[in-house]
């Protein structure tokens, strides 16, 4: 019977599945960090318990550290006893840890898959929703809470009931310009931000599969943003150029044995899936969130909606909620819409693919004399070490600084603000994060979702830009 | 984990879609390394107009009077969403929820909360709508009974279903982790079959 990749994954993976209980699935790969791991220790000790697998988990610490200092206790002493708390931890159980200022430390996100940690088929679980971005390997990765971080620690396995399939395809080609971000946030424009709750969507089309590994991370990474319990992308030659070489990739025959059976990996022909969406990607344009969830979004060219354009009356209600809180009339256009603050960073954009697109931008705007405006604070957070010393060997970290960037160093930052990289109140910024959730970013501070490239633009000209118009790709 | 067979109790009407983990428990209290503490913080920056948490807001549902004992909540479709932190449900039964009453759930949301003996109950859209028009005249006493998956309020009564396991567990206060223990050799079978780069 022709079978989806989810079930291809699910099946290699079922340990156990005792009627009447739901089925126990192995668990290849658990990240851990500083906010959601510690009371899962502390039941692990409480109960007596061994951590059975320390060899497959692996802790970063990225949630709450500074972005100014490789200091552990630069983010406060609340942050700076959460991270040592994870040190003992790591210590006590023999987990091996990418601490402060390690070449390895970065965005639990970027980390795992840059090392080649993220392989295709594995399960991965990380207490962090934003799991879901390794999906783009073709590995069934999904965030779990801490109950079941301990549930992982002490039997490396996980409870879980079965998810329907949606497979979304993007036919085509998307036009110049046009980012991953806005793929992902052109879907979740679609289905609504609940629209794959109880699903594991898999993506695929022409506009798909000519994403690189970064570009992949990024669409599976917003997959929680509608609801999917993961996002998947059936491994390719795209992937397997990515993963060789990478320092936890397997090496010589473990490499081809390896290869030979990712390449196994995909949805059979025919395979049926309990829900499906088309996209054409030529007619996906920038996107920009104008709401308080990622599913109030709108392309850069539109307005800002009336809450009585929606006829079910929730959504009237919630688009009525969310002008309010984000201070915004509808009708005004999405380009007349001025920031103060520009956030690029974070699990769905810091990766050096994201930072050279973001870069690419900046010069063409500097060619025309311009800098960040000067009622403008903007940030730009990279991934991970690794993507820090790369963006600074290719000269995009002096791009950003000459511009009047602020070249950070990397971690969470803005995308949550545990640590001091917080908005205030009535601050309006465009983010490259991935959720706009109220005080998301800051008590009181509105957050726009956006690419790399529209908050490079959005920087400099203190709104935003539909750069169809711009000939960015002439530019350099 | 306590058991959980049938609890009454006073329904609190949450009516707003999509409420995020980032409001029911916001960041800033996430930097805890104990499992306690969170239930005063629980939608904090609603329920306060001020950061530090001194000021009531007067218009946010939980701080009416006739709510203070509530202790199940009647939300709105996509309740749970975002952020994994299994602090938000700590902080929801810390407040002292022990029933939480939806037409959907957040995926991992759902999850925390069996796994600490919250029982998300989930009902049609019309069911909830009628809640909320009940909760609307009156403050109203619900009585949960997870052992027949019934809600029921006077003569009005709603079935829920719930996964069987996870029924048992609640049902059980079952501890999971100790369940999944007495399966070690079917875990050591499994990796016995992995190959060595895996």
């Amino acid at each position: 019977m022709a079978t989806t990749l989810y079930e291809k994954l699910w099946q290699r993976h079922v340990v156990d599945h005792t009627p009447g209980e739901t089925p126990l699935l192995y668990v290849d790969r658990h990240l851990i960090h500083e906010v959601t791991s510690p009371q899962a220790f502390a039941n692990l000790r409480f109960h007596d318990r061994a951590l059975r697998r320390p060899d497959k988990t692996i802790a970063v610490m990225d949630h709450n550290i500074s972005t100014r200092q490789a200091d552990i206790a630069a983010a406060g002493a609340a942050a700076e006893n959460q991270l040592r708390t994870l040190e003992k931890n790591c210590e006590e159980f023999g987990i091996k840890l990418f601490g402060m200022g390690h070449k390895n430390q970065g965005i639990v996100h970027v980390m795992g898959p840059e090392l080649g940690i993220t392989q295709p088929g594995q399960i991965i679980v990380c207490g962090d929703s934003h799991t879901a971005t390794h999906g783009a390997f073709g590995a069934l990765a999904f965030g779990i809470g801490t109950s079941e971080v301990e549930h992982v620690f002490a039997t490396q396995t996980l409870r879980q009931t079965k998810a329907k399939t949606m497979r979304i395809e993007v036919r085509g080609e998307v036009g110049v310009g046009i980012s991953a971000k806005d793929i992902i946030l052109a879907i979740i424009g679609k289905t609504g931000s609940a629209g794959a709750t109880g699903y594991v969507v898999e993506y695929c089309g022409d506009a798909i599969t000519a994403l690189s590994m970064e570009e992949r991370m990024t669409i599976c990474n917003m997959s929680i943003e509608f609801g999917a319990k993961a996002g998947l992308i059936a491994p390719d030659k795209t992937t397997f150029d990515y993963l060789q070489h990478k320092e936890y990739a397997p090496k010589l025959s473990d490499w081809d044995a390896a290869v030979a059976d990712w390449k196994t990996l995909k949805s059979d022909e025919g395979a049926e899936f309990d829900a499906e969406l088309v996209l054409e990607g030529s007619e996906i344009k920038a996107q920009v969130t104008w709401g308080t969830t990622p599913g109030q979004v709108t392309s850069v060219d539109a307005t800002v909606p009336a809450p009585e354009q929606f006829s079910d009356p929730v959504e009237k209600d919630s688009c009525a909620k969310a002008l309010n809180y984000m201070g915004l009339t509808a009708g005004t256009k999405i380009t007349d819409i001025d920031i103060n603050k520009v956030f690029i960073g974070s699990c769905t954009n810091s990766r050096i693919e994201d930072l050279r697109a973001a870069a690419k931008v900046v010069a063409h705007f500097v060619k025309q004399g311009k800098n960040v405006a000067s009622n403008v604070d903007a940030i730009v957070v990279p991934g991970s070490y690794r993507v820090r010393e790369q963006a600074e060997q290719e000269g995009l970290a002096k791009i950003f600084s000459d511009a009047g960037f602020e070249w950070r160093l990397p971690g969470c930052s803005m995308c949550l603000g545990m640590n001091d990289d917080k908005l205030a109140e009535g601050d309006r910024c465009a983010s490259t994060s991935n959720r706009n959730f109220e005080g998301r970013q800051g008590r009181g501070s509105r957050t726009h979702l956006v690419s790399p490239e529209m908050a490079a633009a959005a920087a400099i000209e203190g709104r935003f830009v539909d750069l169809s118009s711009e000939n960015i790709n002439e530019a350099h | 984990m306590d058991k959980f067979e049938s609890h009454t109790g006073l329904v609190v009407p949450l009516d707003m879609a999509n409420v995020d983990t980032d409001q029911i428990i916001p960041k800033q209290f996430l930097q805890k390394t104990e499992r306690v503490g969170f239930g005063q913080h629980a939608f904090h920056d609603w329920r306060y107009l001020d950061s530090e948490g001194t000021q009531p807001n007067p218009d946010f549902v939980l701080n009416a009077p006739q709510y203070q004992d509530a202790s199940i909540l009647l939300a709105r479709e996509n309740f749970g969403c975002g952020s994994s932190r299994e602090h938000a449900p700590w902080a929801l039964q810390e407040y002292g929820f022990k029933v939480i009453i939806a037409p959907s759930f957040a995926d991992i949301f759902y999850a925390n909360c069996i796994n600490i003996g919250i029982v998300p109950v989930q009902l049609s859209h019309e069911e909830i709508n009628e809640l909320f028009a009940l909760t609307k005249g009156a403050e109203i006493s619900l009585t949960v009974d997870l052992l027949n998956n019934k809600v029921s309020f006077q003569e009005k009564c709603y079935t829920f279903s719930l996964d069987k396991f996870h029924q048992y567990c609640l049902e059980n206060g079952v501890d999971s982790v100790g369940w999944t223990l007495k399966k070690l050799d079917a875990i050591e079978g499994y990796e016995a079959k992995q190959a060595n780069w895996q």
